[in-house]
């Protein structure tokens, strides 16, 4: 089973995860900018982040045979700070570096019209610069704060195809698929959503733009729960094919419309296994994107 | 619209880089770009690995590229071509592409400023002090790439002894060949082999393996007994 997490907080994590996650087959990973648990009170900080998501957080995923990328951004709660808004002013220069394949997280935590201003500016950013858009949605009033990201990302003129729209329950689902945007799904041991729900959204949804990530950070998570659901998926009939689609050509798809994917095995380190060669897709043998 | 470099060029995820014409014509415009507008020079230098690729110059010896890469190659003449426009203002420049600069923008700044040992006139006392600045906070990185960046042509003409010590030893301890070190032969000195001497009796007391390349700063380094094992200053 090869995967790709499309949002996970390495920072957070120690390298027995980085080890323990290539042993499940995790080739590659987005770590998606966010915030830290302690505010942040100035720009400099998180210019100190965002080089330290650049750059250690990649070299050290390499040490253990992961491709890290990562999105960036200025998060919706610590937009409230107008001691951070300058870091604005620093993002669209991190947007043209190597491995920077969204603009994310943005979106709203507590629908202040601060956020609404820094969702705005960053999805016009993610526009100028053709990037795909990782958004976070709000712990509190979810199914209202998903309806308001959504009318805010067609106002931009972001195509909905750029954008993963992140978290999302049984509830909020159906307007985000209705909306022609990617579905992503954040699978914690107790909270959000776990393995056995995921396999029912998926046999109710389908696997077409369906991300499914560990998101596992500082608090309880699992960095291993992307395989849990692969392994959940074959359990409940799903194919190799499917679990694939899932777990690794989804998030190639999204983050490769950045063109700015890295994908070749770390030197040294092998590729993992993908679904048995000649395999079809919904009975066509063209395999669906791109194979690496 | 401020969009940068088209990326309709990039290769495929995955997939070799970007054919050799292709590349060679990127850098060739990148250049001219950078020669007539110094603004051109930050997307510029952001993006080479997209355009021209990121594989090690010597796949076959250097598979990880920690000796130079392609890009690293192509940042080091974009940077020489920058320098010459900038004038006086090259130190500036400088420090300002590796500050805003990722890792291997940095190592392009580093890269840059051998070639400008290695093809120009003496530099600038300016430029040498910026220089120096740089390749201290890269020595101060756990990169490798980064770490044998700072150790090329420049570090050779410019850095002072105990610092340049320390640089080679750094890379030992860190699995680095020292092929990476320009004029290893010419600078390497008594302290250097006594230093590494201790390293290797420090190594030997742990009951751990002694890097090979140690052998080429000091000779004894396969033959110093536990005795010698008086503690690193500065390490």
């Amino acid at each position: 089973m090869r995967i790709f997490d499309p949002h996970i907080h390495m920072t957070s994590r120690t390298t027995d995860d980085y080890e323990a996650m290539y042993a499940a087959g995790v080739r590659a990973l987005v770590e998606p900018a966010f915030w830290l648990g302690q505010p942040r009170t100035s720009v400099a900080s998180f210019t100190d982040y965002f080089d330290a998501l650049l750059g250690w957080e990649r070299f050290r995923a390499s040490q253990f045979g992961i491709r890290h990328h990562a999105t960036i951004a200025l998060n919706p709660k610590e937009a409230n700070d107008p001691r951070c808004v300058g870091v604005l002013d620093e993002i669209p220069r991190y947007l043209v570096k190597d491995g920077v394949v969204a603009v994310g997280e943005v979106g709203y935590d507590s629908m202040t019209p601060a956020e609404d201003e820094a969702f705005a500016r960053q999805l016009q950013m993610a526009r100028e610069h053709g990037l795909p858009v990782l958004v976070h949605t709000p712990h509190r009033d979810k199914a209202s704060g998903t309806r308001r990201t959504l009318d805010v990302v067609a106002e931009s003129g972001v195509p909905p195809e750029h954008v993963v729209v992140d978290h999302l329950n049984e509830t909020t689902v159906a307007a985000v698929k209705d909306a022609g945007a990617w579905m992503g799904f954040s699978i914690y041991p107790d909270t959000k959503m776990d393995e056995a729900r995921m396999v029912a959204i998926l046999q109710d949804v389908g696997t077409d733009k369906v991300l499914v990530n560990s998101a596992a950070d500082w608090g309880r998570s699992d960095p291993l729960k992307t395989r849990r659901t692969g392994e959940a998926m074959l359990a409940a009939g799903f194919s190799d094919t499917d679990v694939d689609r899932v777990l690794w050509q989804n998030p190639v798809d999204f983050y490769g419309q950045s063109g700015n994917l890295v994908l070749d095995p770390v030197p040294g380190f092998d590729a993992a296994e993908g679904p048995a060669a000649g395999v079809t897709f919904e009975g066509s043998s063209v395999l669906r994107g791109v194979r690496a | 619209m401020s969009a940068p470099a088209p990326r309709t060029d990039t290769p495929p995820p995955g997939g070799p880089p970007g054919a050799p014409s292709a590349a060679a014509d990127w850098l060739a415009g990148a250049l001219d770009a950078v020669g007539t507008d110094p603004s051109a020079l930050s997307t510029a230098f952001a993006t080479a690995g997209r355009h021209v690729g990121r594989h090690p110059l010597d796949p076959e010896g250097d598979p990880r590229g920690v000796l130079g890469s392609v890009d690293d190659a192509a940042r080091a003449l974009l940077l020489e071509r920058a320098v010459h426009v900038a004038g006086d203002g090259a130190p500036d420049l400088l420090a300002s592409l590796y500050r805003t600069g990722d890792t291997a923008e940095r190592r392009g700044v580093l890269r840059g400023l051998d070639r400008l040992v290695e093809v120009s006139a003496p530099l600038a006392d300016a430029l040498v002090a910026t220089g120096l600045e740089l390749v201290a906070d890269a020595l101060r990185t756990n990169d490798p790439t980064l770490v044998a960046a700072a150790t090329g042509p420049f570090a050779a003409a410019h850095l002072d002894q105990h610092t340049w010590r320390h640089a080679v030893l750094k890379l030992v301890f860190m699995g680095v060949t020292l092929d990476a070190v320009a004029g290893l032969a010419v600078r390497a000195d008594d302290e250097l082999a006594a230093m590494a001497d201790r390293f290797a009796a420090e190594r030997r007391a742990a009951g751990r393996t002694v890097p090979d390349d140690l052998a080429r700063i000091t000779p004894d380094a396969g033959t110093t007994t536990e005795n010698d094992s008086s503690p690193e200053k500065d390490a």
